[in-house]
């Protein structure tokens, strides 16, 4: 996200005569070299032109859009949606055509394309087979939904075409191929060649469509000089503070929520996703989310009909440092906390109730606080009746809070979005199932399409290495798992050159295995160096992620050793305790250090922020 | 006649050899990295070529299909898990041997079956990665293994199931067992992945001698019988090389070997149809085993290994000519083809119920609908079976009809078997003749091919049929029924009387015209049905049947007799006529 500062280097030589401290030091040069130097001659210039109205403008001004006339390399993006193969055969050869005419080209298994990337492409062609009664082939099926929905971005500077496998026998022949062939055209795209329906005997007529295409764009995709390349905006950064925050909400588009734990997992766990819109709101890996939510009607009429009350009742508030009145109903679902208990709510309420049992739950601080983080208010009052005021009611309990959950996504992969992982908090209350107050209202409560109310909490404790070529290990068992989405997300987009290495666990493989898919994609492009994965239930023996630390002990000195930074994300109370008490056994043993000589290691590893912690 | 007297094509295919064929080459004698695969934690799945590789050792990988555009949304992969097919020659199990795969199937199966299929053998489902190995130390633990029941080698051996006549059939198994080793792959790569067996180094191991399948092995899947006429339980024109017991006085005294059966094709492929196989003459006993290896190395050096396509034995002998296969095979084996000895097939079905064989042991044959052996509410179908398993001095027998047959029971045992399997729901005085002559393969939602479903579609239609056949008065006879959830041809439906191929989700091919003695392949009458439509049609033609047939008429005789459908005489040039 931060932008390069770009210098043609003629520039930089005349400036680093004088050196008067304005000049690039010896790695910045490298950087800048580095960063130029794939550029075409159109390209420096224009970048010479960037960086002198930049200067001009100072550190905050905008930068102007690029011209039209910039050239870029352009590049043939080849997708294949195939079944049995068919598809993908007829892709190859495509791409070895266009190659052999001296087409750069970029083929794809349309499952491994990110389907955001489409509006960066210049010039499209798809291979679609059909499923039997019309549906998209399994790995065409997500790109298929996000072209149909209203994800799919306006493509005005696209061209491309479609070949359409199918078997003329089915009644909805060559659907797939026909519906991108629809969609794309009305996303603005502009056809070159007409799409062709190719049956069974698909040969010659994908054959002619091939070379026909490559024909028709041959020209334009290998000319290098000519001024007919789409415009780009270069991203801006936000650099003036949000005026978001916790008191002042956003107020965002609840735009997903899907399970992400298989239909046999004892947990749900949704992968959530919010669009942040024009709101300009920007966070950075590591960051957290704020939520403000609702609490659940259902919970607070059976809270209201237990003591009584018919939720009209008039009570009176300080929002913001300032009485104002609201009915009871309200203020239940919207102003006050009832699904986390506070001890002092349970001493409290001891007391109003004179309830034998619950005095002595009160009268120990342990007790109390265990109890309270068992049992919601709603159960704290059916347990002991009592008499009480509407008023007295509402001041007994705390305003209600936002969460924070760990942001999943960096904006480089994701713009104007933010992605949160979930776990959805249920538990069993006397034959009542309770759920959490945020986690309900995200995952069951919200619709897609509603406001949601969010704010950005920045967290500098909780960053990449400034250094792109530094190692990084991360371990984040369970839905602790969500800022290193957004670490790879970075890093990728970054094009980081240094090793990452995914600590996962959960209870099993099958089922709890979050994105799992993601993972498996970041292991292929070789973004992600190593995963090693704990599943605690999936054998007689309990696996943890600290035991695969402990298995890879030497390896893991000798990333600490090289420099690599470590991060832990997940539960304070055990995991993180257990995860940091493998990790000085390791630095003891690896480093043959006394245990306090390795809790020194592990405190220079923190001072240096080489060791960050984001823990709840 | 035979099909294919005329051809005289190119006795090698030349072009770019399929991909299978460079990942055979590479394989190193089948190991290809399938270790690494199976330490790899990140995927339930293997990689690559691994993935056609685990087939030579007898796997499939397959995943829950039920759910798996779910799992797409939840970012996980597909639930990976592998199906296995166990190398029974003859489809004979012991009880004790039974009591433990029962075991395995119950904890460590995702679907806790154990599935008969069409091949006389067992499959289990559903076995995750992590237990793959475990399966297969608990086999050979037992004495079983899955080497070669899937791959481009020679599959699991059949035989006819026939305990009743007990001395030839002791016989013909003898020989089902032989073929079926002497046509293994030799390679150690199974013993040393799954069992941990001593590694045998480099290329100078003795193993790099295939000296029958050689180090490609063979172009496409072979599979072979051994059958005691006139039952021909194991579909013989199914089968690439087939083996006709031939007996003089209760004695078995050679074979009639019969070449280049097969039913695969691809749907919208004109170049691939489903086959009956040709009759090269007798062979006597002693001949059996070098006829069977030149028959094998014939198609292994014949066989069309660039279209894969086309490169069942069935294409060969449609490509060279019979006459020339046969004097090759000739050659190869050293031996002239005696005439054949007449013998004639007369049914395919299994005798269910108690029969009484020669040696007056009792055998119970049960039917097990879609060979499915699971505990169902009210019909603990797998108990039942492992029940009797607990207390059974004989052998279990599957058959090539999915069923099971408990084998040489004493008189005095009779009746505490019978019990059992009557408290479990395994014997049902009530089941259909229609149902019995009724058969599906696996399809969805395990198997990676299914277009539409089969055994879950089944039961159903079979209820749809009986009334049918009950409203046209005709409720005691029975239709050959078979429904297959691809072109592939795993439920053997282009040798029923009504064969349905499975096009797409709900859709089917309809067949007409095979025989009762599966001697003849059905023609497509109909494309596309949805199940509606199938009924509507079956209806049609039953009150046709019911009112228009001659005396025992069949069927499958009366469709073509009346001009309903074409007879397919020569498959390459009647079939899609």
């Amino acid at each position: 996200m931060g932008e390069i500062v770009m210098l043609p280097e003629q520039h930089l030589k005349n400036q680093n005569t004088s050196n008067g401290g304005s000049a690039l030091d010896a790695s910045q040069l490298t950087q800048l070299q580095q960063a130029t130097a794939n550029y075409s001659s159109l390209q420096l210039a224009w970048a010479s032109g960037y960086l002198a109205a930049k200067s001009e403008q100072g550190q905050n001004a905008q930068v102007l859009p690029a011209p039209a006339a910039v050239a870029v390399a352009k590049t043939l993006t080849i997708l294949y949606a195939s079944q049995t193969g068919n598809a993908k055969g007829v892709a190859t050869q495509l791409a070895t055509t266009a190659t052999d005419a001296g087409i750069t080209v970029n083929l794809k298994n349309i499952s491994d394309y990110k389907a955001k990337s489409l509006k960066s492409e210049s010039h499209l062609l798809i291979v679609a087979s059909t499923n039997g009664e019309g549906e998209p082939p399994d790995d065409a099926i997500e790109f298929h939904e996000f072209l149909s929905g209203k994800k799919a971005p306006k493509l005005p500077n696209l061209r491309y075409s479609v070949l359409a496998l199918g078997d003329s026998s089915y009644e909805f022949f060559c659907q797939t191929g026909k519906d991108f062939d629809e969609r794309l055209k009305a996303l603005g795209a502009e056809q070159v060649t007409p799409r062709v329906d190719c049956d069974v005997d698909y040969d010659s007529d994908s054959q002619s469509w091939s070379l026909n295409i490559i024909e028709s764009l041959k020209e334009e995709l290998t000319q290098t000089d000519a001024g007919l390349a789409p415009v780009y905006d270069l991203p801006v950064t936000a650099g003036a503070a949000s005026q978001y925050n916790k008191q002042n909400p956003l107020l965002a588009e609840f735009s997903l929520s899907q399970k992400i734990t298989g239909r046999d997992s004892a947990k749900d766990v949704r992968h959530i996703e919010i669009d942040l819109g024009e709101s300009g709101l920007t966070y950075q890996a590591g960051d957290a989310l704020g939520v403000w939510f609702e609490n659940d009607k259902q919970l607070v009429a059976e809270l209201l009909a237990t003591l009584n009350f018919t939720g009209e009742e008039q009570v009176t508030l300080k929002v913001s440092g300032e009485d104002k009145s609201f009915n009871l109903e309200e203020a239940l679902t919207e102003q006050l906390e009832i699904t986390q208990t506070a001890p002092a709510f349970i001493e409290y309420w001891a007391n109003v109730s004179g309830d034998e049992a619950l005095l002595t739950v009160a009268a120990d601080k342990n007790t109390a606080r265990e109890y309270a983080a068992n049992h919601q208010i709603v159960d704290v009052i059916a347990a002991a009746k009592a008499d009480i005021s509407a008023q007295d009611l509402a001041d007994s309990l705390r305003k209600i809070t936002p969460r924070l959950y760990s942001i999943a996504s960096a904006q480089a992969e994701v713009e104007e979005e933010v992605h949160l992982t979930v776990g959805l908090v249920e538990y069993d209350e006397n034959g009542q199932l309770r759920t959490g107050g945020a986690s309900g209202y995200l995952a069951n409560r919200l619709e897609e399409g509603q406001s949601v109310k969010v704010f950005v909490e920045h967290n500098d404790n909780f960053r990449l290495p400034a250094n792109g070529d530094t190692p990084v290990i991360m371990i984040g068992p369970g839905t602790g798992v969500a800022p290193f989405r957004a670490f790879m997300q970075q890093r990728d987009a970054d094009e980081a050159a240094g090793d990452n290495w995914m600590f996962f666990g959960d209870q099993t493989f099958t089922q709890d295995f979050l994105y799992q898919v993601e993972w498996q994609g970041y292991l292929k492009s070789g973004l992600l160096t190593r995963l090693d994965l704990a599943f605690s239930r999936d054998q007689a023996e309990k696996i943890y992620v600290q035991d695969r630390l402990r298995e890879n002990a030497q390896e893991l000195f000798a990333w600490l050793e090289r420099g690599a930074h470590v991060y832990i994300c997940g539960d304070m109370s055990r995991m993180a305790k257990d995860v940091e008490a493998a990790l000085l056994e390791i630095i003891a043993e690896q480093g043959s250090l006394s245990e306090e000589q390795a809790k020194e290691y592990l405190k220079d590893l923190r001072n240096a922020k080489r060791y960050q912690k984001d823990v709840y | 006649m035979t099909d294919s007297s005329n051809a005289k094509g190119p006795l090698v295919v030349e072009g770019n050899l399929a991909d299978n064929e460079r990942l055979k080459r590479e394989s190193n004698f089948l190991r290809g990295t399938i270790e690494q695969d199976l330490s790899d934690r990140v995927t339930g799945g293997f990689t690559a070529d691994n993935f056609q590789l685990i087939r030579f050792h007898g796997m499939y990988q397959q995943d829950d299909r039920d759910i798996r555009a779910e799992r797409t949304k939840q970012k996980l992969e597909p639930l990976h898990n592998v199906m296995l097919r166990a190398r029974m020659p003859g489809g004979i199990i012991k009880p004790e041997q039974w009591l433990a795969i029962h075991k395995f199937a119950t904890d460590k199966t995702m679907y806790g079956s154990i599935r008969l299929t069409t091949r006389q053998t067992f499959q289990f489902h559903g076995v995750l990665k992590p237990n793959i190995k475990l399966m297969h130390q608990t086999l050979n633990s037992i004495g079983i293994d899955s080497i070669a029941t899937a791959g481009d080698v020679n599959r699991n051996v059949l035989c006819t199931t026939n305990p009743v006549e007990s001395e030839l059939h002791q016989e013909a198994y003898e020989w089902a067992t032989k073929i079926s080793e002497h046509l293994l792959p030799k390679t150690r790569a199974y013993a040393e992945i799954w069992l941990d067996g001593e590694k045998l180094e480099g290329p100078e191991g003795k193993e790099t001698q295939e000296p029958i399948l050689g180090s490609n092995y063979l172009p496409r899947k072979f599979k072979t019988t051994v059958v005691i006429p006139p039952q021909n339980d194991v579909d013989v024109h199914a089968n690439d090389l087939n083996f006709i017991a031939i007996a003089d006085q209760g004695k078995l005294v050679g074979f009639n070997v019969l070449v280049g059966g097969g039913l695969a094709m691809t749907h919208g492929d004109k170049s691939t149809y489903p086959r009956k196989a040709d009759d090269l003459g007798f062979v006597p006993l002693a001949n059996t085993l070098d006829v069977a290896a030149a028959v094998v190395t014939t198609q292994r050096d014949w066989g069309n290994r660039v279209n894969r396509k086309n490169a069942k034995t069935k294409y060969t002998l449609d490509r060279v000519g019979t006459d020339v296969f046969k004097a090759e095979v000739e050659k190869r084996a050293g031996i002239t083809f005696e005439d054949s000895r007449p013998y004639e097939f007369t049914g395919r079905g299994d005798r269910i119920g108690w029969v009484e064989g020669f040696d007056g042991k009792h055998h119970l044959a049960l039917f097990i609908e879609n060979g499915r052996l699971l505990d169902y509410p009210g019909k603990a179908l797998k108990t039942g079976v492992a029940e009797i398993a607990k207390i059974h001095k004989g052998d279990f027998r599957m058959t090539a009809n999915q069923n099971l047959i408990v084998a040489g029971v004493a008189l005095e045992d009779k009746a505490q078997i019978e019990k059992i399997a009557r408290d479990h729901g395994l014997m049902d005085d009530g089941v259909s003749k229609q149902r019995k002559d009724s058969m599906a393969c696996v399809a969805f939602p395990t198997c990676p091919l299914a277009m539409a479903e089969a055994e879950r579609y089944l039961p159903g239609l079979v209820d749809d049929v009986e009334r049918i056949l009950a409203k046209h008065n005709v409720a005691d006879e029975s239709i050959i029924l078979r429904v297959t959830g691809c072109p592939n041809g795993c439920g053997r439906a282009m040798l029923a009387e009504i064969g349905l191929v499975g096009k797409g989700p709900g859709k089917y091919n309809m067949h007409l015209g095979g025989n009762v003695s599966g001697t003849r392949v059905p023609k497509m009458y109909k494309e596309n049905l949805g199940e509606q439509d199938i009924l509507t049609e079956i209806d049609t033609l039953v009150a046709r049947w019911a009112v228009e047939r001659n005396t025992n008429e069949s069927f499958g005789d009366f469709v073509i007799r009346a001009g309903i459908i074409a007879e397919v005489k020569v498959s390459k040039r009647d079939f899609h006529d």
